[in-house]
């Protein structure tokens, strides 16, 4: 960004800014009189093990790998479920179209808490004893066990994992649908006839000029949704499953380091979705070269 | 069919009446052309000329009266409909390529997807076809690369591949600059020579003096005069054509 000159006004605002923040640090100090200890708060990140002799990923750490591998999955299956009701959506069909119609409405004008809840308790006690997660892992040799424990987590916590993980995908599949939905319907109605008028079938024009066009167009606000999924993936703390929040919780009680744990936990989530944030904005980048 | 089977005649419309919601936009045309022949129709906006040629390939449909291509009767089943499609060839006046692909993609997406081409035959023939349209050079760039111009001598190139029966050209030049004008009409009259039959909606009365064989005037939905251009241009009939004629002539 180039500077641009500085006038009065942004002097004015700057030092209203700094004004307010020494406020609030000042009110911090006197009036809740509150020892600052950072102390504990490194141990949480990284430990000394005695056994191995280095230094091993602790709770915090561990916490943020979960809420990442929930991130991720979330999306990829949410993706999935979003991109057929997208396209559904726009689907010449009634029940496709209504169903998916339907399907979005419900989700986006529930509050995500009860939604999680309801669905939590409903998947819990009905899908996943179908699943047969416990005893897939049960039956799982070592060597798959590791794979599966990269990707998904300790073994023992794989069936809450996996129903944390379908909830919120139920709920990104929403909005992704209507992402989607705007990008097929974004793609010019002429480009529809040249495909139909060289004697490309409804399939073949979806696949060769549509979706390809509409991809392009679907980028941005999905990387946004992923970035958005990093964050909303602390709301399955409530449901207990063992991700940054809901550890950043525990170490916060049990060792009364409210600040420094919350301070470090909310940097922590900053690093990862500003990563993700430029990593994307390159990607977006490069995608839109050959499009005016 | 019955009636009179003419093999000639490759597209014949009997009482086609089509409706946009209550807006009657086609009033009993009775069209028919024959293989080779070159038809040019003109008319103020809104007269229908684009919904009519648009019916013929189904990117409209009728609601009364029948539309016959190549002894097919056009309706509701969507199969056929992709396969009488790809007999039509069809150009835009806003070009319509696909962005995503090169210009020689463009051109080789219809005969590899819908007639099987293999990758080096459709490149062969997409080759031959862009240099029909003088952009061979151009195989490589992206329609947002190309000038106006050089976009619809792709697109025409781009329809040329999946070697129609039938040509419909819709205002191909109307969204181009003037200086563009020429090189497009000049294909479109290089293609009339090969002996292909083509429909055109323009107003390039230039160009229809010198390619059609039939002129053919709209207004209102209806198709109120036809006649060989000669005739249609020295002794128009109705005073309705003339007065558009005398509106457009006048440029």
């Amino acid at each position: 960004m180039k500077l641009q000159r500085l006038t009065p006004i942004d002097f004015v605002i700057f030092a209203a800014v700094i004004a307010a923040v020494a406020y609030v640090f000042y009110r911090v100090e006197t009036v809740l009189v509150y020892n600052w200890d950072w102390s504990a708060i490194p141990n949480y990140l990284f430990r000394w093990d005695e056994a191995t002799g280095g230094f091993v990923p602790n709770l915090l750490i561990k916490g943020l790998a979960t809420t990442i591998r929930i991130a991720i999955w979330t999306m990829v299956v949410a993706s999935v479920i979003g991109t057929i009701l997208g396209v559904a959506r726009t689907s010449k069909r009634l029940f496709p179209r209504l169903v998916s119609w339907a399907y979005v409405e419900f989700i986006r004008n529930i509050p995500p808490v009860p939604f999680l809840f309801l669905f939590y308790f409903f998947i819990a006690s009905q899908i996943m004893p179908l699943l047969g997660i416990d005893e897939a892992i049960h039956g799982a040799s070592p060597g798959t066990l590791a794979v599966a424990e990269f990707l998904f987590g300790p073994a023992n916590l794989m069936t809450n994992f996996a129903a944390g993980m379908i909830s919120l995908s139920m709920m990104s599949a929403a909005y992704i649908a209507e992402i989607v939905r705007a990008g097929i319907q974004a793609v010019p109605k002429g480009q529809r006839e040249a495909g139909q008028s060289i004697g490309l079938s409804g399939i073949q024009l979806m696949r060769y000029v549509v979706l390809p066009q509409a991809i392009a167009r679907v980028v941005p606000p999905l990387a946004g949704q992923f970035i958005t999924l990093i964050k909303d993936s602390s709301l399955v703390a409530l449901i207990s499953i063992q991700e940054l929040s809901f550890l950043a919780m525990e170490i916060a009680i049990s060792e009364q380091r409210f600040f420094e744990v919350w301070i470090v936990t909310g940097a922590m989530y900053f690093i990862v979705c500003y990563s993700c944030a430029l990593l994307f904005g390159r990607l977006e980048r490069r995608i839109g070269v050959h499009r005016r | 069919m019955t009636g009179e089977i003419d093999d000639d005649v490759i597209i014949l419309m009997t009482g086609v009446n089509k409706w946009f919601d209550d807006f009657h936009v086609l009033k009993d045309i009775d069209f028919s052309v024959r293989r080779g022949e070159r038809v040019v129709i003109c008319g103020p906006s809104g007269s229908g000329k684009s919904t009519l040629i648009r019916c013929i390939n189904r990117l409209e449909d009728h609601q009364g009266g029948g539309i016959v291509f190549n002894g097919v009767e056009l309706g509701e089943e969507t199969r056929r409909t992709a396969e009488i499609r790809a007999e039509v060839g069809m150009v835009f006046q806003q070009f319509n390529l696909f962005p995503h692909l090169t210009v020689l993609e463009n051109c080789t997406l219809g005969p590899m997807k819908v007639r099987g081409a293999s990758r080096a035959e459709a490149n062969q023939l997409a080759m031959e076809y862009l240099e029909k349209v003088h952009i061979p050079e151009q195989m490589a760039k992206y329609p947002s690369q190309l000038s106006g111009g050089q976009q619809q001598r792709a697109a025409i190139a781009r329809s040329l591949c999946m070697r129609p029966e039938v040509m419909l050209f819709d205002e191909p030049t109307s969204s181009l600059d003037p200086e563009m004008i020429k090189e497009v009409l000049d294909v479109m009259i290089d293609l009339a020579e090969t002996g292909m039959t083509m429909i055109c909606v323009t107003h390039e009365m230039g160009f229809a003096r010198t390619v059609a064989d039939k002129m053919i005037f709209m207004d209102e939905g209806r198709i109120i005069e036809e006649g060989p251009p000669k005739e249609f241009f020295a002794n128009t009939k109705n005073e309705r054509t003339k007065l558009f004629l005398g509106q457009i002539l006048s440029h």
